[in-house]
């Protein structure tokens, strides 16, 4: 594999951003939030360099790689400090360096008034670095340093504003519901050691094509427990809402965009693993399937903008995982809804935090309404990014989602029925929430609290969310222009022969997906534009709408079942540690004391009980001696 | 002059000096212990960079005789286990020193005496990580117990006379017992080849043992050792004695004097007695695991800081008694490397936790709240030394407790699989109380904490950076550490397991 030298750049830059503006402290206050914004474009050029020069190589000498010097070498146990570029992981580099940039010019005014916007800063470039290391990383231990680093600074980003008690239960609750995924992360790099002996993607690879299917089948379904903690996927799906508590850019850049889409890059990273161990790859489907469904459904109940649209990140990143798990079909169209994805529903909470940002920070739905009049721009753009989620052609969503939905369809037998009828439902869902979003946010009546004065944003922020805006209206149309996409990536996740027999057609998909989205539409359109929306929610609804309102009952599933056995046993094992187990010694250590104070009745002070328990121990060890050399 | 005994005799100098020192002059004698530890810091660094890596054989050695009637020698050495501890610890002396400038105020005894003991304590340290003559390191071994009972009883706070005792009981208990173990072990070698506490002579004595004493001496040894490294249940004495010690001190027990545990079980318990090693692996591995998971459990149930950071200790310390009973190079390499990280790491916490609680006067979390945006400098430290603890990857103890796991899996699956339940209970253990004191809104009698002074933003720099660098770049530890745990185990005659799915091949 070719080899190269500036890889090591595009992490580089932003971590010297994070470092010099976290070290720095306030003294950088005034610049840093620029430096830190010019470092992550220069990664993002970086990027493009690296593209230029991948698209100058032939097809087979497209990635590249980069030792930087060994990292951990205990016996066979083996990883360099290794970066890979290939044409997967460029895709990432861009969307992450591009998206993250984007996002850094919205933040410098977004975060103009918080007087730690600097801070904000350091951790925005500290996210950037790790994430680049997510996916340059050319082993599975390597990728675990980004993959925890991003943990890192999605927890501080959560918690930016910890002040507020809840917002720092929230950032805990991501970091130890990510915890509980990293352990399957852990699991697979010691069963790929212990049975494979490499942990390294090529390494893994190779040894792929003669390992037996079980061992594959253990790895596989551990790489998939780590990327539900990460993707916010069932069952480690419950920290993505509250992670809402972070401000608004944060939710666009890791928890729609980038870092919750981690688990789709490792399982396609994986793609060797996963297409020879078809159990585990059936159990992503079905952890696909059900997550697409169950995002969409909480979606549909949410009344708090960042809330509805974090539902449907979780069930749009369903989607993609639902892609993975359909194997070389599959690969590629789940890339292609995380690209696409990336961008549309990126633009969208940065245009949720435009509204906040005229709204006095107001998030609850219902006292929005009509803003389309007071922020042109914002409405645009976030509608080209509704219009590409819920798939009208020929927006980017149209192509990656349909691709999916017809991939599941054909996936064969029942299994392809259910999936494809699952995907097909959960387009339909997806456009009613994302209708009631729209129509509650922009289109239907007033209904703001006193002394709104709504506004549109100013350049800074209006200008990354037309740039995004414009990627939600073409990329799927230029992935999928002579199979671009597809025939790009083949090369890391293989060739997918055309399958002879097609259970539907690809215009019976799309069609059925349009009607479906119609339904979905006309659904949210009668129950929302032309009713009066009530300002405060109903509490008379049906035990489904209430339910779906407590994210299908997830967090009192959590506590009932983990949190407060968890407490019970801690605190069981504290009063035991006292009682029982000190309790013991302290017994024995009684007697020994008692010996010590019945000679201290005569003499005080430390050194003379120091010298009684000497006694004591002369005493015993003569005893112990007599007994050994007996 | 023998780099080893020269860096003994140093701090023993350095406390003669600061015994001449009038009292009242407390400046000069806090700057003459200071710079005693600055000077053996770096004599540790120029011996680290003569130590041969490649030579698996005891270095730096010198043999005198004490006691010619018995066979007992002043006899020193290392190799890269003892080099790696004896490192840790002259690194960490002057940090201990210039963290806890005041630690001695408010003692029973003068600053004097709190400075001349840790002194003394020093060349302890160093001296029972170099004995190479098993009766020189009981000696050290027991030694050392009398200043830590002084530093604890004399200048730490609470209860501090009950737990010096306690702490004291249960180490003079464990002493005994391996006593008994050194003088059985004595006794053998007069009927082999002549008496001698020569540990290379020591180690051929298991051929003539039968099982059964073998497994007594094994045991003799291995619980002295599991009441210093606290494995469960033997671990009620450590949050006690922490709780009670000043944080400089509960830096040198937790960091230092525990590692004497895990450090014996290599160096004795393996080497003299292979074979009841192997046989007691199955019950040490279950300990192990608990201990894990206890000290979790009980550091998430914590309400005092330095108890919570004396919890998180026991788990740590059954990540590496797991590691070195799991009998891979991975394990064992793994296991050393986390005795110098968690050094570190608890380093960091306690000097962090000691500051905190110097200024709220209180040691129990609940009391602490929004301290991030108080004293910003002293809660990123804080949280960077949790994070260390809760082995967040890119940081050091990452790596060495990663190393430990996947080293205990190829051997023993279930124990790694269980232990690693422990990496989300460190999650908890950590994030709880970074919530509670850091985070939320800041509470009645923490508005106005002064942030970290120059002095102690000099000492905690050097341990923070340590995490980080080793984090990234384990490689100038890793090369001294792997010949010796490849080396302790090709003598037990243990090879690393092959990759399952290559075994045919």
């Amino acid at each position: 594999m070719t080899t190269s030298t500036s890889l090591v750049y595009l992490i580089a830059l932003p971590l010297l951003g994070a470092t010099i503006l976290l070290l720095a402290g306030r003294r950088s206050d005034k610049w840093g939030h620029l430096l830190a914004t010019a470092l992550s474009a220069s990664s993002f050029g970086v990027g493009l360099y690296q593209l230029s020069q991948m698209l100058n190589r032939p097809t087979e000498e497209r990635g590249v790689s980069q030792k930087l010097f060994s990292w951990i070498s205990v016996g066979s146990f083996n990883v360099d400090a290794g970066l890979l570029l290939d044409q997967l992981s460029i895709c990432f580099v861009l969307l992450i360096t591009g998206v993250g940039t984007l996002i850094h010019i919205y933040s410098i005014s977004y975060m103009s008034h918080d007087e730690n916007r600097r801070r904000f800063f350091a951790y925005l470039n500290l996210f950037i670095a790790a994430m680049l290391l997510l996916v340059l990383g050319d082993s599975y231990l390597n990728l675990y340093v980004g993959w925890e680093g991003v943990g890192l600074a999605s927890y501080l980003l959560i918690g930016f504003w910890n002040q507020k008690p809840a917002y720092a239960t929230a950032s805990k609750k991501a970091f130890v519901m990510n915890r509980v995924g990293d352990m399957g992360l852990s699991f697979a790099i010691m069963i790929a050691f212990a049975t494979l002996g490499t942990v390294s993607f090529s390494g893994v690879e190779e040894a792929s094509h003669t390992a037996s299917k079980a061992a594959l089948t253990a790895i596989g379904i551990m790489l998939l427990v780590a990327a539900t903690g990460k993707s916010a996927q069932f069952p480690l799906q419950a920290w993505l809402g509250d992670a809402m508590a972070g401000p608004t850019p944060v939710s666009a850049l890791i928890h729609a965009a980038t870092m919750v889409t981690a688990g789709v890059y490792l399982i396609v990273r994986s793609n060797f693993i996963f297409d020879a161990a078809p159990t585990a790859q059936l159990l992503v489907v079905i952890v696909g399937a059900i997550t697409l469904m169950f995002g969409a459904l909480v979606g549909t109940a949410k009344d708090d903008i960042k809330k509805a649209l974090a539902a449907s990140t979780m069930s749009q990143i369903g989607y993609m995982v639902l892609g993975a798990g359909l194997g070389p079909a599959g690969y590629a169209f789940a890339i292609m809804h995380l690209l696409t994805h990336g961008f549309f529903k990126a633009g969208m909470f940065l245009g949720a935090g435009s509204v906040m940002h005229g709204m006095n920070d107001q998030v609850d739905m219902r006292r929005y309404g009509a803003l389309r009049k007071f922020m042109p721009i914002t409405f645009i753009t976030f509608g080209l990014g509704y219009l590409a989620i819920i798939g009208v052609p020929p927006f980017a969503g149209f192509y990656s989602k349909d691709a999916i939905i017809e991939t599941a369809f054909n996936a064969g037998g029942v299994k392809g029925i259910l999936l494809g009828g699952t995907a097909l439902l959960g387009a339909a869902i997806t456009a009613f929430y994302m209708t009631r979003v729209m129509v509650l946010t922009f289109t239907s009546k007033e209904r703001w609290e006193d002394n709104q004065h709504p506004h549109e944003s100013p350049i800074l922020m209006w200008l990354p969310m037309a740039i995004l805006a414009i990627g939600s209206v073409t990329t799927g149309f230029l992935f999928t222009r002579g199979h671009a996409l597809v025939n790009w990536l083949s090369p890391v996740v293989g060739e997918h022969a055309e399958s002879e027999e097609m259970l539907l057609q690809p215009m019976v998909v799309s069609g059925l997906a349009l009607l479906a989205v119609a339904i979905g539409v006309a659904i949210a359109v009668m129950k929302y534009q032309r009713a009066d929306v009530e300002t405060v929610a109903p509490q008379n609804v049906s035990i489904f709408t209430r339910i779906a309102r407590k994210d299908l009952m997830q967090d009192s599933f959590n506590e009932a079942v983990f949190m407060r056995p968890g407490q019970a046993l801690t605190s069981l094992l504290v009063k035991g540690d006292e009682n029982v187990v000190d309790g013991a010694v302290r017994g024995i250590g009684r007697t020994a004391l008692g010996a010590g104070a019945s000679l201290r009745k005569t003499q005080t002070g430390f050194a003379r009980s120091y010298a009684a328990l000497i006694l004591i121990g002369a005493i015993a060890l003569i005893a112990g001696i007599w007994v050994v050399t007996q | 002059m023998n780099a080893l005994t020269s860096m003994m005799l140093l701090p023993l100098l350095g406390s003669l000096l600061v015994a001449v020192i009038p009292s009242d002059q407390t400046l000069r004698i806090k700057q003459a212990a200071l710079g005693t530890t600055l000077l053996v810091a770096i004599s540790g660094v120029m011996a680290w960079f003569k130590f041969d890596s490649a030579n698996t054989s005891f270095q730096f050695v010198q043999i005198a005789q004490w006691i010619p009637s018995f066979g007992i020698n002043y006899a020193v050495g290392v190799d890269g286990l003892a080099l790696v501890l004896i490192l840790m610890s002259v690194l960490l002396a002057p940090v201990v020193v210039l963290a806890g400038w005041n630690e001695s105020e408010g003692g029973r005894w003068s600053a004097k005496v709190f400075y001349i003991l840790i002194l003394v304590l020093e060349t302890m340290m160093i001296g029972v990580f170099a004995a190479t003559d098993v009766f020189l390191f009981y000696v050290f071994f027991e030694a050392m117990l009398i200043p830590v009972y002084f530093l604890i009883g004399g200048y730490g706070s609470g209860e501090r006379a009950a737990a010096a005792v306690k702490f004291l009981l249960y180490s003079l208990f464990g002493g005994l017992l391996m006593l008994a173990s050194i003088i059985g072990l004595y006794v053998i070698s007069g009927t082999h080849g002549g008496h001698t506490f020569d540990i290379g002579q020591l180690s051929e004595l298991h051929k003539f043992m039968s099982p059964t004493t073998q497994n007594l001496l094994f045991l003799g040894f291995f619980i002295a050792f599991a009441i210093k490294a606290p494995v469960w249940p033997l671990h009620t004495w450590l949050p006690d004695a922490a709780a009670a010690a000043t944080p400089g001190t509960s830096v040198l027990l937790l960091g230092v004097l525990d590692k004497v545990g895990t450090f014996g079980m290599i160096r004795f318990c393996l080497t003299l007695f292979p074979d009841a090693s192997k046989t007691f692996t199955p019950v040490i591995l279950v300990f192990a695991v608990i201990s894990i998971l206890y000290g979790a459990f009980l550091a998430i149930g914590a309400r005092d800081i330095k108890r919570l950071i004396a919890y998180t200790s026991i788990s740590h310390f059954g990540f590496i008694t797991m590691g070195i009973f799991a009998m891979t190079t991975q394990g064992h390499s793994g296991a050393t490397l986390y005795m110098f990280n968690h050094g570190f790491s608890t380093a960091a916490l306690f000097l962090v936790a000691g500051w905190m609680i110097s200024r709220r006067g209180s040691s129990t979390i609940a009391d602490f709240g929004g301290l991030q945006r108080v004293t910003p400098v002293m809660a990123w430290s804080f949280f960077i030394a949790g994070m260390s603890s809760l082995a967040l990857p890119g940081l050091s103890s990452f790596v060495s407790e990663f190393l430990v796991l996947v080293g205990t899996y190829t051997r023993y699956p279930v124990a790694a699989v269980i232990a690693t339940f422990g990496i989300v209970l460190a999650a908890l253990y950590i994030l709880i109380p970074v919530q509670k004191a850091l985070h939320g809104p800041t509470t009645p009698g923490n508005e106005n904490l002064p942030d970290l002074n120059l002095r102690e933003k000099i000492a905690i720099a050097p341990v923070i950076a340590v995490i980080v660098a080793l984090g990234f770049y384990p490689a100038p530890l890793l090369n001294v550490i792997n010949p010796a745990s490849a080396h302790v185990l090709e003598v037990q005659g243990f090879t690393d397991p092959v990759p399952s799915e290559s075994a045919g091949k």
